[in-house]
């Protein structure tokens, strides 16, 4: 026998190696193809706006959480730079170096830290930045930069309407369905290529980081309730299509509104929740006063999450009994 | 639905069956882990047989208990277990490998079973079968139904869904046949025509050896099951093969199944065919750094030390020593303890990978609600668990929990999920139990 | 409606009314009926409450720890004031100092207790019981004792993973982490029974405090045969009698291999403790002894094991 002392401990005496920070870079790598055309259509704006988001959310969470918590602190969970990333993918890329500073403090600072740190804020952090940036800042905050392929101009870059801006006015050449597939339009660095942006979805889903309950809800929603608005009324209502490839639909979709603490925790209610979104989306940007109304949409369901998760509950094992 | 894949490591399979030399000493508990324990009826200086009684039953959920060899006894006193209490045991000096009268050893298959049903059930009883399956229930009770249920078929749990253990595979490789005889003894116990044996796709050449064997016994059927774990839990398995599903709070009885590992249905036929009571079984010793992982037949009392030495000792570099599987079996604090009926493997973990991860906040992933075999939210459970919400609990029916420990094996921030879920269901146990006897 | 507001207020001629005025009236108006509303609701569902009630309450600690036995204390306040005699109820953080406040609030008559104070029943510190094991699970003693017996060999001792500690509402009891066993600090202890309750082990006891807070208690619990308890834990009771023999007050008895000490009979004359083999009944506070005898810290008696 050997000399030293066996460790007890309870079963189960294995573990998958998961961890907090493999789930983080996941999603990390699977937002490369929507940066990387980002940085394409924007140029140096959007190279200078998401490192500046990245570096000071980092920042802030070590400070908030060496100085002022005085606990230990978490930033090698990778979590942080995953909100600086999105809070960047949100945001158009002539913002004022200051306005990403302040968007970051919020993220960081209100969204994330006041209730507890990781695991336990009811909003998405970097939704919660950027809305705060829109109301506070709206005319830096909705001057869309155009795209220009490969160009080294940040604060001083042409703007011009997005595609919603045009389908809300009712006024201005849409670009093509191809163009928006594949990102060739106005908006925040990450939101313009549907297709990159589909690609980090297959990537989340076969590496099992995500399930397909949210985005698939949300999409289909939208795109049955515009479809409905649009045979309704074909002038008035722009196609589904058009929908789901403008704006940050399929940004949010795939990367916000399934950030892991302010979503619902079984499919079903998973469902509820997309079905929530999609709807409120719709919604504000037909009849509201936004153009654009996703990050709205999504706030506002993550304020239902707990009842959603207090009521409706993932099929028990015997349910359908016989 | 459900489930996890951990890496199977099955390092031992495909290895006969070594049998282990017979020990200078046994120690046989008395107590069994379900029901209550049997009573000595032996003393100090009795002269025993392989195969003698030497703990009857007390009660009827409770099982008789074997002399494993034959020899003298040298005291009926207390010996340490593998949850580190002192249970009564008998201690019997080993002399020679003489047998009982009546008990036929030599291996010939017998395929007749002339004796009728209530002969049948009492033989099984008087052999003292419990479970092999892991939970140790005396089988004579799961074959006699309650009035009014009856059983529409049998099914034969050869699932082994558990990583590293190969006692079941290599049972039915070399003991096919016999398996075959046991299983229809026990149909026609339970006078059922249809039984199903469920085994994993990662054991094509049982699958195989089965099937072949399988065409001489109509009504039995091989159902060929995906790898995933908790397969081999006894409400999936039932799932996976019927397709029914037993409700919340219930036995399988109530939707006409009766499981039965293969292990145990191998001592039944041996109980029956050849009036050999449960003395001896197969474990596996396996682990990474094991030095010949392999399956011994081993006799029941027999020191867990003693089997390691013949295993080829134990690694330098282990820092736990499980028995059974590394998702449900028990961490050992010595191996200075016997072989249990129940006992299915010795498994050596190294240090480095022995030690739990930090714990963290939870992150609300939903991973531990998508693996849970049972539709539970773990996460939930162990928030109201730290927090002593005992009826939330319970409404959140922490009492369906199969403790498969799929949950803490996913957990991205290694929160010990089912410690504390554990410690809710025996909290939320003991207050159902007061308000049944506060009732009666 | 302008032209009602008109009549009503003649100052405001002008056509273009004062939305503010409006809004004040309004809003005056809605109090009003609502607090005309809300006083014959109050009057009409007002639950009767003996006064006394509030009053005892006043004089209770206000600790809210369930001590003594009822939820909080307003349901002891309601339990003195409903009750005919207070023999049965005692507040344990207030002590008898309390009760007597009680009792001359409801004119009854207060019953004098013996103040009490927890014990930890346990001597396994490291040195004395050796570690066997490494638990490696949660640090929460019920989890632990529902996994095994402890990590050493004495199934009966301290796991000292603190399940007393965060029960206590007084911060009284601390576990020591060099001997890892719990200690009771007997200023702030209240006896209000919650680390009894929180103890899987069953190893902390209510005993009496005791003149000059002296008390003498075997400090162990092991129900195991003698040999076997000595060989996993030297401070344990192996039950060899002495202690019972020597006791002139018939204070000690010896069941189930264990000595316990019944403190309404203990006269505190400290013979036990002297001819103690293992050193497993201890004595609280009281002054050293003059040394005549040899040091009781070693063991006089060899055990074969």
């Amino acid at each position: 026998m050997n000399m030293e002392k066996l460790i007890i401990s309870p079963a189960p005496h294995i573990h998958g190696g998961d961890s907090v920070s493999k789930n983080m870079t996941g999603v990390i790598i699977a937002l490369v193809p929507a940066l990387l055309v980002g940085l394409y259509f924007f140029g140096l704006g959007a190279l200078i706006v998401t490192l500046t988001a990245v570096v000071s959310c980092v920042a802030f969470e070590y400070i908030i959480q060496r100085y002022i918590l005085k606990t230990e602190t978490s930033i090698l969970d990778g979590s942080a730079a995953l909100t600086g990333l999105l809070l960047a993918m949100n945001l158009p890329s002539n913002l004022p170096l200051w306005i990403i500073i302040i968007g970051s403090l919020v993220a960081i600072g209100i969204g994330k830290m006041t209730y507890g740190g990781l695991g336990n804020n009811p909003f998405n952090p970097a939704l919660v930045g950027r809305v705060f940036l829109l109301i506070s800042f709206p005319v830096q905050m909705t001057s869309w930069p155009l795209p220009v392929p490969m160009n080294g101009s940040y604060l001083d870059a042409e703007t011009g309407a997005t595609a919603l801006a045009m389908m809300k006015s009712h006024f201005g050449d849409l670009p093509s369905t191809l163009d928006l597939f594949l990102g060739k339009m106005g908006g925040s660095i990450g939101e313009v290529s549907a297709l990159a942006l589909l690609a980090g979805l297959i990537y989340l889903l076969a590496k099992k980081i995500i399930s397909w309950h949210i985005p698939v809800s949300i999409l289909v929603t939208v795109f049955i309730f515009t479809g409905i608005l649009n045979l309704v009324n074909p002038e008035l209502y722009a196609s589904p299509v058009l929908h789901l490839l403008s704006g940050g639909l399929m940004l949010g979709a795939i990367f916000m509104a399934t950030d892991y603490v302010t979503s619902p925790m079984n499919p079903r209610g998973m469902l509820v929740y997309g079905v929530g979104i999609g709807l409120i989306t719709v919604v504000i940007r037909v009849f509201g006063a936004y153009p654009e109304g996703v990050s709205f949409a999504i706030l506002i369901m993550n304020a239902f999450t707990p009842l959603i998760n207090t009521y409706i509950k993932p099929k028990r094992f015997g349910e359908k009994a016989k | 639905m459900g489930g996890i894949h951990p890496k199977e490591n099955k390092f031992s399979a495909g290895k006969k069956i070594i049998v282990a030399e017979l020990p200078k000493q046994v120690v046989i508990p008395l107590s069994h882990y379900i029901g209550t324990p049997s009573e000595a009826v032996v003393k100090k200086g009795d002269l025993v047989k392989a195969g003698q009684l030497i703990g009857k039953a007390n009660g009827f959920i409770s099982a008789n208990v074997h002399a494993s060899v034959s020899g003298k006894v040298s005291k009926v006193d207390v010996q340490l277990d593998a949850t580190g209490y002192r249970r009564p045991a008998v201690f019997i000096d080993v002399e020679g490998d003489e047998w009982l009268e009546g008990i036929d050893c030599c291996s010939e298959l017998i395929r007749e079973c002339t004796l009728s049903t209530e002969e049948i059930k009492k033989r099984i009883q008087d052999a003292g079968i419990v479970g092999l399956g892991g939970a140790t229930f005396p089988a004579h009770v799961k074959l006699s139904p309650p009035p009014g249920k009856k059983a529409d078929c049998l099914i034969i749990n050869a699932v082994e869904c558990e990583s590293y253990l190969t006692n079941d595979h290599a049972l039915m490789l070399e003991k096919g046949e016999e398996i075959m005889v046991g299983i229809g003894i026990t149909m026609k116990v339970l006078d059922v025509k249809k039984a199903y044996i469920g085994i994993e796709n990662n054991k094509p050449d049982a699958i195989d050896h089965l099937g072949k064997l399988a065409k001489n016994y109509p009504g039995v059927e091989i159902v060929p099951l995906k790898v995933r774990y908790p397969q081999g839990g006894e409400k999936q398995l039932i799932d996976a093969i019927i397709r029914r599903q037993v409700p919340s709070g219930r036995i399988p009885i109530e939707v006409g199944a009766v499981v039965q590992n293969v292990g145990t249905i191998f001592a039944i036929y041996e109980a029956v065919q050849k009036n050999k009571p449960m003395v001896e079984r197969v474990i596996t010793v396996t682990g990474k750094s094991a030095p010949n992982p392999g399956n011994y037949w081993v006799r029941v009392g027999t020191m867990l030390a003693e089997v390691a030495e013949v295993s080829g000792g134990v690694p330098a570099d282990t820092g736990k020593i499980v028995g059974g599987g590394p998702m449900m079996g028990r961490s050992f604090m010595t191996l200075d303890i016997p072989t249990a009926k129940g006992s299915a493997g010795i498994l050596y973990i190294k240090r480095e990978e022995a030690l739990r991860k930090p714990i963290k906040n939870c992150i609300r992933c939903t991973k531990c609600v998508t693996v849970c075999p049972m539709g539970l939210e773990p996460f939930l459970l162990m928030n109201q668990s730290e927090r002593n919400m005992w009826p939330e609990m319970e409404a959140n029916r922490t009492m369906d929990c199969i403790e498969c420990g799929s949950c803490s094996y996913t957990c991205p921030s290694n929160r010990p999920l089912l410690d504390y879920i554990r410690f809710g269901k025996t909290t939320v146990g003991g207050i159902i139990r007061n308000r049944v006897t506060v009732k009666k | 409606m302008p032209r009602l507001y008109s009549f009503f207020c003649p100052f405001l001629i002008n056509i273009k009314m004062n939305i503010i005025v409006i809004a004040l009236i309004t809003l005056g108006v809605i109090a009003a009926v609502s607090a005309v509303i809300l006083f014959f609701v109050a009057k009409k569902f007002h639950v009767f409450e003996d006064p006394r009630i509030d009053e005892v309450e006043e004089a209770l600690p206000a600790a809210n720890c369930g001590g003594c036995g009822f939820p909080g204390c307003r349901g002891f306040a309601n339990a003195c004031v409903s009750a005919d005699s207070l023999e049965k109820l005692n507040c344990p953080v207030g002590g008898n100092e309390t009760m007597k406040k009680v009792a001359d609030i409801l004119g009854k008559v207060a019953v004098e207790t013996a103040p009490t104070v927890a014990v930890v029943r346990c001597g396994g510190t490291c040195d004395h019981r050796p570690r066997t094991s490494d638990y490696d699970g949660v640090k929460h003693c019920f989890i632990a004792h529902n996994l095994y017996s402890g990590e050493s060999g004495c199934s009966y001792g301290c796991l000292g993973l603190g399940d007393c500690e965060v029960s206590c509402e007084f911060d009284a009891i601390h576990i020591n982490p060099v001997s890892k066993l719990p200690e009771v600090d007997e200023e702030k202890c209240t006896s209000c029974g919650a680390c009894v309750k929180a103890c899987p082990k069953l190893l902390i006891e209510l005993r009496k405090k005791g003149p000059k807070s002296r008390r003498i208690y075997v400090s162990c619990r092991n129900e195991e045969r003698g040999p076997i308890a000595k060989k996993n834990c030297e401070v344990s009771c192996i039950a060899c009698g002495k202690c019972e023999k020597v006791c002139p007050h018939e204070a000690i008895t010896i069941s189930n291999n264990l000595a316990f000490i019944h403190d309404d009979k203990c006269k505190l004359c400290r013979k036990c403790v002297e001819v103690c083999p293992t050193n497993a009944i201890v004595e609280l506070n009281f002054p050293p002894r003059k040394v005549k005898m040899e040091e009781p810290l070693t063991p006089k008696v060899e055990l074969v094991s």
